[in-house]
Protein backbone atom coordinates (compact mmCIF):
# COMPACT_ATOMS: atom_id res chain seq x y z
CA UNK A 1 0.00 0.00 0.00
CA UNK A 2 1.57 3.30 -0.80
CA UNK A 3 0.23 6.36 1.33
CA UNK A 4 -1.21 9.46 -0.64
CA UNK A 5 1.09 12.15 -1.54
CA UNK A 6 -1.04 14.79 0.14
CA UNK A 7 -1.78 12.81 3.02
CA UNK A 8 2.07 12.04 3.55
CA UNK A 9 3.01 15.68 3.47
CA UNK A 10 0.12 16.82 5.72
CA UNK A 11 1.59 14.13 8.03
CA UNK A 12 5.22 14.96 7.89
CA UNK A 13 4.95 18.11 10.02
CA UNK A 14 3.57 16.60 12.84
CA UNK A 15 5.35 13.18 12.91
CA UNK A 16 8.76 15.62 12.54
CA UNK A 17 7.92 17.56 15.37
CA UNK A 18 6.68 14.24 17.21
CA UNK A 19 10.26 12.35 17.25
CA UNK A 20 12.05 15.79 17.88
CA UNK A 21 9.92 15.67 21.03
CA UNK A 22 11.00 12.59 22.12
CA UNK A 23 15.04 14.01 21.92
CA UNK A 24 16.80 15.86 19.64
CA UNK A 25 18.06 13.69 16.46
CA UNK A 26 19.54 14.36 12.65
CA UNK A 27 17.89 13.81 9.28
CA UNK A 28 19.20 9.99 9.34
CA UNK A 29 17.79 8.89 12.05
CA UNK A 30 14.60 10.67 11.86
CA UNK A 31 13.89 8.85 8.84
CA UNK A 32 14.76 5.81 10.08
CA UNK A 33 12.46 5.98 13.14
CA UNK A 34 9.62 6.95 11.01
CA UNK A 35 10.38 3.95 8.82
CA UNK A 36 10.67 1.76 11.98
CA UNK A 37 7.37 3.59 13.06
CA UNK A 38 5.50 3.40 10.09
CA UNK A 39 6.73 -0.08 8.89
CA UNK A 40 7.96 1.43 5.76
CA UNK A 41 4.48 2.70 5.08
CA UNK A 42 5.10 6.46 5.36
CA UNK A 43 7.69 7.14 2.88
CA UNK A 44 9.54 10.00 1.04
CA UNK A 45 12.56 10.40 -0.74
CA UNK A 46 15.03 10.90 1.81
CA UNK A 47 16.40 14.65 0.88
CA UNK A 48 12.88 16.00 1.16
CA UNK A 49 12.90 15.73 4.73
CA UNK A 50 15.68 18.42 4.63
CA UNK A 51 13.97 21.21 3.55
CA UNK A 52 11.11 20.26 5.60
CA UNK A 53 13.50 20.41 8.42
CA UNK A 54 14.83 24.11 7.62
CA UNK A 55 11.22 25.31 7.05
CA UNK A 56 10.70 24.45 10.85
CA UNK A 57 13.58 26.08 11.66
CA UNK A 58 12.78 28.90 10.43
CA UNK A 59 9.31 29.23 11.49
CA UNK A 60 11.11 28.49 14.70
CA UNK A 61 9.83 25.15 16.01
CA UNK A 62 13.18 23.68 15.91
CA UNK A 63 16.65 24.87 16.58
CA UNK A 64 19.57 22.97 15.33
CA UNK A 65 23.04 22.89 15.54
CA UNK A 66 26.39 21.07 13.44
CA UNK A 67 27.81 18.25 15.91
CA UNK A 68 30.38 15.93 15.51
CA UNK A 69 29.07 11.90 15.47
CA UNK A 70 31.31 9.65 17.17
CA UNK A 71 32.85 8.47 14.21
CA UNK A 72 33.77 11.98 13.57
CA UNK A 73 31.12 13.07 10.85
CA UNK A 74 29.54 16.12 11.25
CA UNK A 75 25.57 15.97 11.31
CA UNK A 76 23.31 19.25 12.14
CA UNK A 77 20.94 18.07 15.55
CA UNK A 78 17.48 19.38 15.49
CA UNK A 79 15.75 20.12 19.13
CA UNK A 80 12.40 20.68 19.38
CA UNK A 81 12.00 24.45 20.42
CA UNK A 82 9.38 25.43 23.15
CA UNK A 83 7.02 26.93 20.86
CA UNK A 84 7.64 24.01 18.39
CA UNK A 85 6.50 22.44 21.45
CA UNK A 86 3.10 24.01 21.81
CA UNK A 87 2.48 23.32 17.78
CA UNK A 88 2.66 19.54 18.06
CA UNK A 89 0.24 19.77 20.94
CA UNK A 90 -1.98 21.59 18.70
CA UNK A 91 -1.38 19.80 15.60
CA UNK A 92 -2.45 16.62 17.80
CA UNK A 93 -5.24 17.86 18.87
CA UNK A 94 -6.09 19.06 15.41
CA UNK A 95 -5.31 15.31 13.89
CA UNK A 96 -7.11 13.49 16.63
CA UNK A 97 -10.37 15.63 15.65
CA UNK A 98 -10.04 14.06 12.03
CA UNK A 99 -9.23 10.39 13.56
CA UNK A 100 -12.43 10.81 15.49
CA UNK A 101 -14.41 11.97 12.62
CA UNK A 102 -13.00 9.41 10.31
CA UNK A 103 -13.61 6.53 13.10
CA UNK A 104 -16.79 7.54 13.21
CA UNK A 105 -17.84 7.73 9.46
CA UNK A 106 -16.12 4.61 8.85
CA UNK A 107 -17.89 1.62 10.75
CA UNK A 108 -16.25 -1.85 10.65
CA UNK A 109 -12.52 -1.04 9.40
CA UNK A 110 -10.21 -3.49 8.35
CA UNK A 111 -8.31 -3.95 11.58
CA UNK A 112 -11.36 -4.54 14.01
CA UNK A 113 -11.66 -1.57 15.86
CA UNK A 114 -15.48 -2.27 16.18
CA UNK A 115 -15.95 -2.63 19.83
CA UNK A 116 -14.14 1.12 20.22
CA UNK A 117 -16.07 2.33 17.57
CA UNK A 118 -19.32 1.24 19.57
CA UNK A 119 -18.11 2.62 22.87
CA UNK A 120 -17.51 6.09 20.67
CA UNK A 121 -21.06 5.97 19.25
CA UNK A 122 -22.49 5.15 22.22
CA UNK B 1 41.61 -3.40 -1.59
CA UNK B 2 39.51 -2.08 1.47
CA UNK B 3 41.41 1.36 1.35
CA UNK B 4 41.17 1.76 -3.01
CA UNK B 5 37.41 1.24 -1.94
CA UNK B 6 37.51 3.27 0.55
CA UNK B 7 39.18 6.48 -1.60
CA UNK B 8 36.55 5.32 -4.70
CA UNK B 9 33.69 6.33 -2.44
CA UNK B 10 35.15 9.64 -1.58
CA UNK B 11 35.45 10.04 -5.07
CA UNK B 12 31.98 9.30 -5.78
CA UNK B 13 30.73 11.47 -3.16
CA UNK B 14 32.92 14.56 -4.38
CA UNK B 15 31.79 14.03 -7.65
CA UNK B 16 28.12 14.07 -6.33
CA UNK B 17 28.88 17.27 -4.14
CA UNK B 18 30.26 19.20 -7.05
CA UNK B 19 27.60 18.49 -8.90
CA UNK B 20 24.97 19.58 -6.01
CA UNK B 21 26.78 22.43 -5.43
CA UNK B 22 26.24 23.56 -8.99
CA UNK B 23 22.16 24.63 -7.81
CA UNK B 24 21.47 28.23 -6.84
CA UNK B 25 19.24 26.63 -3.91
CA UNK B 26 21.37 24.48 -1.82
CA UNK B 27 24.26 26.31 0.23
CA UNK B 28 27.40 24.53 1.22
CA UNK B 29 25.99 23.66 4.62
CA UNK B 30 23.13 21.88 3.15
CA UNK B 31 24.98 19.81 0.80
CA UNK B 32 27.20 18.58 3.95
CA UNK B 33 23.88 17.94 5.99
CA UNK B 34 22.87 15.84 2.69
CA UNK B 35 26.59 14.06 2.36
CA UNK B 36 26.95 13.38 5.91
CA UNK B 37 23.03 11.68 5.24
CA UNK B 38 24.35 9.82 2.37
CA UNK B 39 27.63 8.75 4.03
CA UNK B 40 25.02 7.21 6.89
CA UNK B 41 22.55 5.66 4.27
CA UNK B 42 25.63 4.34 2.39
CA UNK B 43 27.44 2.97 6.10
CA UNK B 44 24.14 1.12 6.54
CA UNK B 45 24.20 -0.37 3.17
CA UNK B 46 27.42 -1.55 3.22
CA UNK B 47 26.80 -3.21 6.63
CA UNK B 48 23.60 -5.33 4.89
CA UNK B 49 26.53 -6.28 2.22
CA UNK B 50 26.45 -3.61 -0.34
CA UNK B 51 29.75 -2.93 -2.61
CA UNK B 52 30.35 0.69 -1.78
CA UNK B 53 29.72 1.80 -5.58
CA UNK B 54 26.11 0.01 -5.22
CA UNK B 55 25.37 1.39 -1.66
CA UNK B 56 26.40 4.83 -3.16
CA UNK B 57 24.23 4.27 -6.08
CA UNK B 58 21.14 3.46 -4.01
CA UNK B 59 21.61 6.15 -1.57
CA UNK B 60 21.71 8.74 -4.17
CA UNK B 61 19.10 7.52 -5.92
CA UNK B 62 16.95 7.59 -2.46
CA UNK B 63 17.89 11.20 -1.99
CA UNK B 64 15.24 11.94 -4.65
CA UNK B 65 15.22 13.10 -8.15
CA UNK B 66 18.48 16.45 -7.82
CA UNK B 67 15.57 18.26 -9.52
CA UNK B 68 12.44 18.03 -7.22
CA UNK B 69 14.79 18.38 -4.39
CA UNK B 70 16.54 21.74 -5.69
CA UNK B 71 12.76 22.87 -6.18
CA UNK B 72 11.91 22.03 -2.77
CA UNK B 73 15.04 23.79 -0.95
CA UNK B 74 14.30 26.87 -3.81
CA UNK B 75 10.44 26.78 -2.19
CA UNK B 76 11.90 27.00 1.36
CA UNK B 77 15.21 29.36 0.39
CA UNK B 78 13.60 31.39 -2.44
CA UNK B 79 15.82 34.43 -1.24
CA UNK B 80 18.93 32.10 -2.68
CA UNK B 81 17.71 32.22 -6.28
CA UNK B 82 18.40 36.47 -5.60
CA UNK B 83 22.26 35.96 -6.00
CA UNK B 84 22.96 38.29 -2.44
CA UNK B 85 26.26 39.82 -1.59
CA UNK B 86 27.40 38.11 1.73
CA UNK B 87 29.93 39.02 3.69
CA UNK B 88 30.12 36.38 6.15
CA UNK B 89 33.31 34.33 4.44
CA UNK B 90 31.72 30.87 6.24
CA UNK B 91 29.81 30.64 3.34
CA UNK B 92 32.18 30.89 0.86
CA UNK B 93 33.59 27.90 -1.14
CA UNK B 94 35.52 26.86 -3.94
CA UNK B 95 38.05 29.46 -3.71
CA UNK B 96 41.29 27.72 -1.83
CA UNK B 97 40.08 28.73 1.33
CA UNK B 98 38.84 26.01 2.70
CA UNK B 99 39.47 27.41 6.71
CA UNK B 100 36.60 29.09 7.26
CA UNK B 101 37.43 30.27 10.81
CA UNK B 102 41.21 30.80 10.29
CA UNK B 103 40.38 34.22 8.00
CA UNK B 104 42.87 36.98 9.78
CA UNK B 105 40.69 39.92 10.55
CA UNK B 106 42.40 41.76 7.29
CA UNK B 107 41.21 39.13 5.26
CA UNK B 108 37.62 39.35 6.19
CA UNK B 109 34.78 40.05 4.01
CA UNK B 110 36.77 40.46 0.83
CA UNK B 111 39.59 42.95 3.25
CA UNK B 112 36.93 45.63 3.97
CA UNK B 113 38.82 46.78 6.33
CA UNK B 114 41.61 47.21 4.55
CA UNK B 115 39.61 48.91 1.71
CA UNK B 116 37.48 51.45 4.45
CA UNK B 117 40.60 52.48 6.21
CA UNK B 118 42.01 53.08 2.21
CA UNK B 119 38.84 55.28 1.44
CA UNK B 120 39.27 56.93 4.83
CA UNK B 121 43.02 57.86 4.29
CA UNK B 122 41.88 58.84 0.33
CA UNK B 123 39.26 61.21 1.89
CA UNK B 124 42.02 62.47 4.15
CA UNK B 125 44.44 63.48 2.21
CA UNK B 126 42.16 65.35 -0.56
CA UNK B 127 40.77 67.33 2.93
CA UNK B 128 44.67 67.89 4.28
CA UNK B 129 45.58 69.28 0.69
CA UNK B 130 42.98 71.97 0.75
CA UNK B 131 42.96 72.76 4.72
CA UNK B 132 46.85 73.44 4.14
CA UNK B 133 47.13 75.03 0.77
CA UNK B 134 43.72 77.04 0.75
CA UNK B 135 43.67 76.48 -2.48
CA UNK B 136 40.39 73.97 -3.87
CA UNK B 137 41.83 74.63 -7.38
CA UNK B 138 44.93 72.98 -6.33
CA UNK B 139 43.09 70.00 -4.93
CA UNK B 140 41.23 69.46 -7.99
CA UNK B 141 43.77 69.61 -10.72
CA UNK B 142 45.22 67.24 -7.89
CA UNK B 143 42.81 64.77 -7.85
CA UNK B 144 44.13 62.10 -9.01
CA UNK B 145 47.46 61.85 -7.60
CA UNK B 146 45.89 62.53 -4.20
CA UNK B 147 43.21 59.91 -4.41
CA UNK B 148 44.27 56.99 -6.73
CA UNK B 149 47.58 56.37 -4.97
CA UNK B 150 45.38 54.43 -2.64
CA UNK B 151 43.62 52.65 -4.83
CA UNK B 152 46.88 51.55 -6.00
CA UNK B 153 47.85 50.49 -2.47
CA UNK B 154 44.65 48.88 -2.33
CA UNK B 155 45.45 46.75 -5.59
CA UNK B 156 49.14 46.19 -4.39
CA UNK B 157 47.58 44.62 -0.64
CA UNK B 158 45.40 42.52 -2.67
CA UNK B 159 47.16 41.56 -5.80
CA UNK B 160 51.04 41.49 -4.16
CA UNK B 161 52.79 42.52 -7.37
CA UNK B 162 56.43 42.47 -8.07
CA UNK B 163 58.53 45.32 -5.93
CA UNK B 164 59.76 46.67 -9.66
CA UNK B 165 56.43 47.34 -10.67
CA UNK B 166 55.61 49.03 -7.35
CA UNK B 167 58.59 51.66 -8.06
CA UNK B 168 57.60 51.92 -11.49
CA UNK B 169 54.28 53.02 -10.97
CA UNK B 170 55.34 54.85 -7.94
CA UNK B 171 57.26 57.01 -10.37
CA UNK B 172 54.84 57.55 -13.26
CA UNK B 173 52.87 59.20 -9.80
CA UNK B 174 55.65 61.42 -8.70
CA UNK B 175 55.99 62.33 -12.68
CA UNK B 176 52.26 63.33 -12.83
CA UNK B 177 52.58 64.87 -9.20
CA UNK B 178 55.40 67.06 -10.35
CA UNK B 179 53.81 68.05 -13.64
CA UNK B 180 51.11 69.15 -12.10
CA UNK B 181 52.69 71.19 -9.85
CA UNK B 182 55.62 72.78 -11.10
CA UNK B 183 54.56 73.48 -14.12
CA UNK B 184 53.68 77.30 -14.31
CA UNK B 185 50.08 77.17 -15.35
CA UNK B 186 47.93 80.30 -16.11
CA UNK B 187 45.17 81.83 -13.67
CA UNK B 188 44.07 79.14 -10.78
CA UNK B 189 45.19 81.44 -7.65
CA UNK B 190 43.09 82.64 -4.87
CA UNK B 191 39.97 81.47 -6.59
CA UNK B 192 37.12 79.06 -5.60
CA UNK B 193 35.55 77.98 -9.08
CA UNK B 194 38.18 76.03 -11.17
CA UNK B 195 36.28 75.74 -14.66
CA UNK B 196 36.87 79.58 -15.25
CA UNK B 197 39.43 80.36 -13.84
CA UNK B 198 42.39 77.56 -14.30
CA UNK B 199 43.88 77.55 -17.59
CA UNK B 200 42.90 75.18 -20.53
CA UNK B 201 46.31 73.24 -20.61
CA UNK B 202 45.55 72.58 -16.61
CA UNK B 203 42.34 71.46 -17.28
CA UNK B 204 43.39 69.05 -20.12
CA UNK B 205 46.33 68.05 -17.87
CA UNK B 206 43.92 67.58 -14.95
CA UNK B 207 41.54 65.11 -17.12
CA UNK B 208 44.99 63.53 -18.85
CA UNK B 209 46.12 62.91 -15.09
CA UNK B 210 42.60 61.17 -14.05
CA UNK B 211 43.26 58.55 -17.20
CA UNK B 212 47.09 58.26 -17.26
CA UNK B 213 46.82 57.31 -13.38
CA UNK B 214 43.54 55.27 -13.95
CA UNK B 215 45.40 52.90 -16.38
CA UNK B 216 48.82 53.38 -14.23
CA UNK B 217 47.15 52.04 -11.22
CA UNK B 218 45.79 49.41 -13.78
CA UNK B 219 49.34 47.98 -14.12
CA UNK B 220 48.85 47.04 -10.17
CA UNK B 221 45.83 45.48 -10.38
CA UNK B 222 47.02 43.36 -12.93
CA UNK B 223 49.91 42.33 -10.82
CA UNK B 224 52.82 43.87 -13.17
CA UNK B 225 51.35 40.91 -16.01
CA UNK B 226 50.38 44.33 -17.90
CA UNK B 227 51.50 42.31 -21.45
CA UNK B 228 48.96 39.99 -21.03
CA UNK B 229 45.45 40.63 -23.24
CA UNK B 230 43.86 38.67 -20.26
CA UNK B 231 44.41 40.81 -17.59
CA UNK B 232 43.95 44.05 -19.91
CA UNK B 233 40.84 42.57 -20.30
CA UNK B 234 40.12 42.25 -16.76
CA UNK B 235 41.12 45.75 -16.08
CA UNK B 236 38.64 47.01 -18.39
CA UNK B 237 35.77 45.07 -16.75
CA UNK B 238 36.67 46.09 -13.51
CA UNK B 239 36.63 49.50 -15.02
CA UNK B 240 32.99 49.34 -16.08
CA UNK B 241 32.19 47.55 -12.94
CA UNK B 242 33.17 50.19 -10.77
CA UNK B 243 32.07 53.12 -12.86
CA UNK B 244 28.57 51.31 -12.57
CA UNK B 245 28.80 50.94 -8.81
CA UNK B 246 30.68 54.37 -7.93
CA UNK B 247 27.74 55.84 -9.95
CA UNK B 248 25.09 54.19 -8.00
CA UNK B 249 26.92 55.23 -4.56
CA UNK B 250 26.89 59.17 -6.03
CA UNK B 251 23.45 58.45 -6.28
CA UNK B 252 22.24 57.30 -3.05
CA UNK B 253 25.02 59.48 -1.27
CA UNK B 254 23.57 62.42 -3.27
CA UNK B 255 19.88 61.66 -1.96
CA UNK B 256 20.98 60.81 1.72
CA UNK B 257 22.70 64.40 1.89
CA UNK B 258 19.45 65.72 0.85
CA UNK B 259 17.66 64.31 3.06
CA UNK B 260 20.16 65.37 6.01
CA UNK B 261 19.97 68.53 5.02
CA UNK B 262 16.16 68.98 4.23
CA UNK B 263 15.39 67.30 8.10
CA UNK B 264 17.94 69.45 9.47
CA UNK B 265 16.63 72.51 7.93
CA UNK B 266 13.43 71.80 9.76
CA UNK B 267 14.85 71.76 13.12
CA UNK B 268 16.60 75.18 12.16
CA UNK B 269 20.31 73.98 11.94
CA UNK B 270 21.90 74.19 8.28
CA UNK B 271 24.32 71.60 7.78
CA UNK B 272 24.80 72.57 4.16
CA UNK B 273 28.29 73.89 4.69
CA UNK B 274 29.16 71.08 6.24
CA UNK B 275 28.04 68.95 3.94
CA UNK B 276 29.47 70.46 0.95
CA UNK B 277 32.91 71.40 2.76
CA UNK B 278 33.12 67.61 4.15
CA UNK B 279 31.28 65.11 3.32
CA UNK B 280 30.82 65.62 -0.37
CA UNK B 281 34.52 65.91 -0.83
CA UNK B 282 35.72 62.48 1.75
CA UNK B 283 32.49 60.74 0.73
CA UNK B 284 33.77 60.97 -2.82
CA UNK B 285 37.14 60.18 -2.60
CA UNK B 286 35.84 57.29 0.15
CA UNK B 287 33.92 55.90 -2.71
CA UNK B 288 36.60 55.10 -5.09
CA UNK B 289 37.67 52.55 -2.28
CA UNK B 290 34.37 51.17 -1.43
CA UNK B 291 33.64 50.83 -5.05
CA UNK B 292 36.77 48.89 -5.73
CA UNK B 293 36.07 46.67 -2.99
CA UNK B 294 32.48 45.98 -4.18
CA UNK B 295 33.41 44.88 -7.68
CA UNK B 296 36.41 42.69 -6.23
CA UNK B 297 33.28 41.43 -3.29
CA UNK B 298 30.74 40.73 -5.83
CA UNK B 299 32.55 39.40 -8.84
CA UNK B 300 31.92 35.92 -8.13
CA UNK B 301 28.43 36.82 -7.01
CA UNK B 302 26.33 38.97 -9.48
CA UNK B 303 26.35 39.02 -13.14
CA UNK B 304 28.06 42.18 -14.41
CA UNK B 305 26.09 44.85 -14.91
CA UNK B 306 28.47 46.98 -17.42
CA UNK B 307 27.63 44.55 -20.34
CA UNK B 308 23.90 43.94 -19.62
CA UNK B 309 23.77 48.48 -19.87
CA UNK B 310 25.71 47.64 -23.13
CA UNK B 311 23.14 45.44 -24.77
CA UNK B 312 20.24 47.56 -24.04
CA UNK B 313 22.37 50.74 -24.97
CA UNK B 314 23.75 49.94 -28.15
CA UNK B 315 20.41 49.46 -30.24
CA UNK B 316 19.48 52.73 -29.08
CA UNK B 317 22.56 53.90 -29.43
CA UNK B 318 23.06 52.88 -33.51
CA UNK B 319 19.22 54.61 -33.74
CA UNK B 320 20.71 58.04 -32.63
CA UNK B 321 23.95 57.91 -34.94
CA UNK B 322 21.63 56.77 -37.65
CA UNK B 323 19.06 59.55 -37.01
CA UNK B 324 21.81 62.22 -36.61
CA UNK B 325 23.70 60.65 -40.11
CA UNK B 326 20.19 61.48 -41.51
CA UNK B 327 19.39 64.93 -40.15
CA UNK B 328 23.42 66.12 -41.07
CA UNK B 329 22.56 64.48 -44.87
CA UNK B 330 19.37 66.66 -44.91
CA UNK B 331 20.28 69.83 -43.49
CA UNK B 332 24.16 69.99 -44.12
CA UNK B 333 24.49 71.71 -40.22
CA UNK B 334 27.21 69.93 -38.84
CA UNK B 335 30.10 71.72 -40.28
CA UNK B 336 28.43 75.27 -38.72
CA UNK B 337 28.08 73.48 -35.79
CA UNK B 338 29.40 75.08 -32.50
CA UNK B 339 33.00 74.73 -31.67
CA UNK B 340 32.60 71.81 -28.84
CA UNK B 341 31.67 70.15 -31.88
CA UNK B 342 35.09 67.92 -31.46
CA UNK B 343 34.98 67.44 -28.04
CA UNK B 344 31.16 65.99 -28.31
CA UNK B 345 31.94 63.32 -30.86
CA UNK B 346 35.13 62.21 -28.97
CA UNK B 347 32.50 61.16 -26.26
CA UNK B 348 30.50 59.82 -29.02
CA UNK B 349 33.11 58.24 -30.22
CA UNK B 350 34.06 57.14 -26.33
CA UNK B 351 30.82 55.43 -25.92
CA UNK B 352 31.32 53.50 -28.96
CA UNK B 353 34.33 52.13 -27.73
CA UNK B 354 32.85 51.49 -24.14
CA UNK B 355 29.84 49.92 -26.03
CA UNK B 356 31.91 47.51 -28.02
CA UNK B 357 34.88 46.88 -24.94
CA UNK B 358 32.12 46.10 -22.45
CA UNK B 359 30.12 43.75 -24.84
CA UNK B 360 33.30 42.18 -25.93
CA UNK B 361 34.17 41.66 -22.25
CA UNK B 362 30.93 39.29 -21.71
CA UNK B 363 31.00 37.68 -24.99
CA UNK B 364 31.22 33.92 -25.03
CA UNK B 365 34.35 33.50 -27.59
CA UNK B 366 32.32 30.09 -28.42
CA UNK B 367 29.31 31.41 -29.44
CA UNK B 368 28.91 32.07 -33.42
CA UNK B 369 28.26 35.52 -34.34
CA UNK B 370 24.38 36.74 -34.08
CA UNK B 371 22.53 39.34 -34.62
CA UNK B 372 24.01 41.45 -31.64
CA UNK B 373 27.13 41.26 -33.87
CA UNK B 374 26.09 42.36 -36.98
CA UNK B 375 23.98 45.42 -35.22
CA UNK B 376 27.36 46.19 -33.89
CA UNK B 377 28.84 46.28 -37.36
CA UNK B 378 26.07 48.79 -38.43
CA UNK B 379 26.70 51.15 -35.15
CA UNK B 380 30.24 51.25 -36.09
CA UNK B 381 29.84 51.68 -39.33
CA UNK B 382 27.36 54.74 -37.89
CA UNK B 383 29.65 55.94 -35.75
CA UNK B 384 32.70 56.63 -38.54
CA UNK B 385 30.06 58.00 -41.19
CA UNK B 386 29.22 60.71 -38.50
CA UNK B 387 32.74 60.90 -37.31
CA UNK B 388 33.75 61.48 -41.05
CA UNK B 389 32.06 64.36 -41.40
CA UNK B 390 32.49 65.88 -38.04
CA UNK B 391 36.56 65.65 -38.73
CA UNK B 392 36.62 66.94 -42.26
CA UNK B 393 34.42 70.04 -41.02
CA UNK B 394 36.25 70.11 -38.40
CA UNK B 395 39.69 70.16 -39.46
CA UNK B 396 38.96 72.60 -42.27
CA UNK B 397 37.43 75.21 -39.84
CA UNK B 398 40.96 74.63 -37.27
CA UNK B 399 42.79 75.52 -40.16
CA UNK B 400 40.80 79.07 -40.09
CA UNK B 401 41.20 79.69 -36.30
CA UNK B 402 44.19 77.66 -35.71
CA UNK B 403 45.25 74.75 -33.20
CA UNK B 404 44.23 75.38 -29.67
CA UNK B 405 45.16 72.94 -27.02
CA UNK B 406 42.01 71.92 -26.53
CA UNK B 407 41.17 71.51 -30.17
CA UNK B 408 44.50 69.59 -30.72
CA UNK B 409 44.18 67.03 -28.06
CA UNK B 410 40.60 66.44 -28.92
CA UNK B 411 41.48 65.79 -32.24
CA UNK B 412 44.39 63.56 -31.21
CA UNK B 413 41.97 61.83 -29.43
CA UNK B 414 39.32 61.51 -32.15
CA UNK B 415 42.10 59.96 -34.54
CA UNK B 416 43.03 57.29 -32.23
CA UNK B 417 39.61 56.31 -31.54
CA UNK B 418 38.57 56.71 -34.75
CA UNK B 419 41.31 54.37 -35.95
CA UNK B 420 40.69 52.35 -33.10
CA UNK B 421 37.13 51.82 -34.27
CA UNK B 422 37.85 51.98 -38.36
CA UNK B 423 39.95 48.85 -37.77
CA UNK B 424 37.48 46.82 -35.33
CA UNK B 425 34.45 47.59 -37.83
CA UNK B 426 36.61 45.80 -40.68
CA UNK B 427 37.17 43.08 -37.43
CA UNK B 428 33.71 43.05 -36.40
CA UNK B 429 32.95 42.30 -40.40
CA UNK B 430 35.47 39.62 -40.68
CA UNK B 431 34.29 37.72 -37.54
CA UNK B 432 30.12 38.37 -39.10
CA UNK B 433 31.72 36.61 -41.92
CA UNK B 434 33.57 34.00 -39.66
CA UNK B 435 36.83 34.79 -41.32
CA UNK B 436 38.26 36.55 -37.81
CA UNK B 437 38.36 34.80 -34.80
CA UNK B 438 37.21 36.41 -31.67
CA UNK B 439 40.10 36.49 -29.78
CA UNK B 440 41.66 39.05 -32.43
CA UNK B 441 38.74 41.82 -31.74
CA UNK B 442 39.32 41.26 -28.09
CA UNK B 443 43.42 41.82 -28.37
CA UNK B 444 42.49 44.74 -30.81
CA UNK B 445 40.80 46.48 -28.13
CA UNK B 446 43.34 45.60 -24.80
CA UNK B 447 46.41 46.58 -27.61
CA UNK B 448 45.00 50.00 -27.58
CA UNK B 449 45.22 50.94 -23.52
CA UNK B 450 49.02 51.28 -23.87
CA UNK B 451 47.79 53.94 -26.67
CA UNK B 452 44.99 55.83 -24.83
CA UNK B 453 48.14 55.78 -21.72
CA UNK B 454 50.37 57.44 -24.44
CA UNK B 455 47.82 60.32 -25.09
CA UNK B 456 46.89 60.97 -21.35
CA UNK B 457 50.96 61.05 -20.82
CA UNK B 458 51.13 63.68 -23.73
CA UNK B 459 48.66 65.47 -22.55
CA UNK B 460 49.96 65.84 -19.06
CA UNK B 461 53.39 66.45 -19.52
CA UNK B 462 53.88 67.44 -23.22
CA UNK B 463 50.63 69.99 -23.71
CA UNK B 464 51.66 72.82 -20.75
CA UNK B 465 54.83 73.71 -21.84
CA UNK B 466 54.10 73.27 -25.53
CA UNK B 467 51.14 75.64 -25.29
CA UNK B 468 52.75 77.86 -22.93
CA UNK B 469 50.72 77.14 -20.11
CA UNK B 470 47.76 78.94 -21.39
Amino acid sequence: MRLGKDLVAAAATPVVLGILAEGESYGYAILQRIADLSGGELEWSDGMLYPLLHRLERLGHVDSEWRQSPGGRARKHYRLSVQGASTLADQRRQWSVIGGVLDQVWPGGPDDRQPRLALGLG
Amino acid sequence: MTTEQAHTLDELVASWRSWMERRDALSVRDVDELESHLRDRVDSLTAAGFADDEAFLIAVKRLGGIDDLSREYAAEHSGRLWKQLVLDDSARSGDGEAATSAVPFLHRANGLAVALALGVGAGIAVKATELLTGEPELVVRNIAVLVLPFLAAWFAWLRRPPVATLIGVAAAFAVVTLALNLYPFDGGSSTVTFATQNSATAVLATIGSIVALWLVTGIVEAGGVWQSDRTRMDFLRFSGEWLVYFVLIAIVGGALSGLTIAVFASIQVEIMPFIGEWVLPCGAAGAVLVAAWLVGAKQRVIENIAPVLTKVFTPLFTLMMLALIVAAVMQWNLVDGSRDLLIAFDLVLVVVVALLVYSISARDPAIPPGWFDRLQVLMLAAALVVDGIVLVAMVARTGEFGWSANKTASLGLNLILLTNLAWAAWLQVGFVRRRVPFGTIERWQTGFLPIYLGWAGIIVLAFPPVFGFV
